[in-house]
């Protein structure tokens, strides 16, 4: 055996999730190597570089964020998990949050990393929902969503036991269907619960410098415990021989073996590892693949969004039709629903602000539509569909001083499309949050391969990492 | 090794994997889980960590005698002993 291509675990993707189970596995002595098709880290985490500009994608805001004390929940078992002090993440609070419903908004919920205020919200706008919406509270404290077997039940039916009123329902989906459902109109009760708990119970917090500041925290923790990782190395094939993997084949046709395999690219991206003919172009898969892809617009503002009358709202999950539809549309985006992000407004302590005013929205989009355009069409897509998500997003922002007022103060704008997702990430019709069927304990069919990441299916960047670091216990640390 | 040795063994390593506890007053004679917030995974990570620390060997079966600081000091003496005795 040739000891310089053979690790004790090979981790296919550097993402949160990847880089989450090499710290492990490296801190207790396993030799780790991290396969990294692009040379950035972070995956559907991450940040690029235009014209000295630096913009996140993937994180608006770090859910599941506890204050220093609070213990027993997910952020922190992570940083427990990870040996990181919370003073590296440092991370700073949001404002306030709302939920936007009806044509111009008129139906609002404000919420914030203190839960009463939503609560309060809730009772004041839907008083005959109040208790309703304190017993779906008390079902969602108590359901043990961390147990790798629980039966799927549906999150719409439960809601409904408690919730009479349909604009409620709708409202409290929204945002939990935004931040990580992979499944239309309705969510399976484990992941609803995970996600209410992420975003109304504990909450949503950043570090100053984004998420660039929660990856090389990993990075330095994982170089430090001794992992290896390679960029620019693909993975484009595993190799198989009577039930467990034998050996990763590298895009440069290089072979790599180990003992445990973590793919973190998705369950059916990794499937396709396993055929000849895997072509993201036209996937063949016998797992059902994710029809769930977004676009995201970025306007980057000379001003901070305060000096517009955007000074309060960190994020607004705005809906204007009579239903909310969570689904893949027939048209390239759907602008009738969508997540604004401002990230300025996260509380950074006295006169610390962005140097840039940043505003980014996020809408539900169609793969094929965008898949097969020429450049030109393309780029004539992008700018079409840019402005009718920014007029659409207008309408739930407070007015503006004067009607040119946003269009004045931006410097530059980029926008990504199920386009790019696919293209950086790898994931099959722009799936971001992957497949429908999550597999919890993150077998697949060959013994030594396991899948960590979105399609095991803890949520969020923080569920992202738990997810890393489970896999890796349940799998390799726990049995020695 | 004597067992005051043994429970600053565990105390030290209860204070990396967990530097948001207080260890300042833990009682030996309590179950750590009933003083501390300390949870599966954060006992998977003491055994973790006393094998890879100390070469010591705790099986899944034997994880209870963790439980305290007194039970852990009775689980893990002999064994640092043996393993002196062999080094």
């Amino acid at each position: 055996m040739n000891t310089a291509s053979h690790y004790d675990v090979a981790i296919i993707g550097a993402g949160m999730s990847g880089l989450a189970a090499g710290i492990r596995l490296a801190h207790f002595g396993k030799r780790v190597c991290i396969f990294e098709r692009h040379n950035a880290v972070g995956g559907l985490n991450s940040f690029y570089s235009i014209a000295g500009r630096k913009f996140d994608v993937g994180l608006h805001a770090m859910t599941n964020f506890v204050r220093p004390g609070v213990k027993g929940t997910p952020l922190t078992k992570l940083l427990r998990q990870l040996r990181i002090d919370r003073a590296e993440f440092a991370l700073c609070e949001q404002k306030q949050s709302r939920i936007a419903f009806g044509p111009r908004g008129e139906n609002s919920l404000r919420f914030t990393n203190d839960f009463s205020v939503l609560e309060a919200e809730v009772a004041a706008r839907f008083p005959a929902q109040a208790n309703g919406f304190r017993a779906l509270t008390a079902a969602v404290r108590t359901f043990d969503d961390v147990s790798l077997d629980a039966a799927p039940i549906s999150a719409r039916e439960v809601v409904r036991r408690h919730i009479g009123d349909p604009l409620l329902e709708d409202m409290l989906f929204c945002p939990l269907m935004y931040y990580g459902s992979a499944t239309e109109h309705d969510m399976e009760f484990g992941q609803f619960a995970i996600m209410f708990k992420a975003l109304f119970l504990e909450g949503f917090a950043r570090p100053f410098d984004g998420v660039r500041v929660v990856l090389r925290v990993l990075l330095e923790k994982y170089r430090a415990a001794g992992g290896e990782r390679r960029m620019k190395c693909g993975v484009k094939k595993i190799t198989a021989h009577a039930g467990k993997a034998t050996a990763l084949v590298l895009d440069s046709g290089e072979e790599i073996t180990a003992d445990h395999i973590i793919s973190s690219i998705g369950a059916p991206e990794t499937e396709s590892l396993l055929s000849e003919q895997s072509k993201i172009e036209h996937p063949k898969s016998k797992i059902p693949l994710g029809r769930l892809s977004f676009v995201e617009t970025i306007s980057i503002l000379n001003c901070q969004p305060a000096a517009l009358g955007w000074g309060s709202d960190t994020i607004v999950f705005f809906n204007d039709s009579p239903r909310f539809d969570y689904a893949r549309p027939s048209a390239p985006v759907d602008p009738r629903s969508g997540v604004i992000c401002i990230p300025n407004n996260f509380d950074f302590g006295a006169n610390r602000t962005l140097s840039d005013g940043i505003v980014r929205v996020t809408c539900l989009a169609n793969y094929d539509q965008w898949a097969h355009l020429s450049e030109e069409e393309y780029r004539a897509a992008k700018a079409r569909w840019f402005a009718e998500v920014q007029r659409s997003a207008r309408r739930f922002l407070p007015p503006l001083p004067s009607d040119d007022a946003l269009s004045r103060a931006t410097v530059t704008t980029d926008m990504f499309t199920p386009r790019t997702i696919t293209k950086f990430t790898g994931h099959f019709n722009g799936a971001i949050y992957g497949a429908p069927q999550k597999i919890r304990d993150g077998r697949t069919p060959l013994a030594n391969l396991y899948l960590c990441g979105t399609d095991q299916g803890f949520l969020g960047i923080v569920g992202a990492m738990l997810s890393g670091i489970s896999m890796a216990n349940y799998h390799i640390l726990q049995k020695g | 090794m004597t067992n005051d040795e043994c429970k600053k063994v565990v105390l030290d390593i209860i204070a990396d994997i967990a530097p948001d506890e207080d260890l300042s007053n833990v009682k030996p004679d309590i179950r750590l889980r009933d003083q501390l917030q300390l949870d599966s995974m954060d006992f998977l990570d003491i055994v973790m960590e006393l094998r890879k620390r100390h070469s010591i060997e705790v099986p899944e079966a034997d994880y209870m005698q963790l439980a305290s600081l007194d039970s852990c000091a009775a689980y893990l003496v002999p064994k640092f002993n043996a393993l002196a005795a062999k080094g």
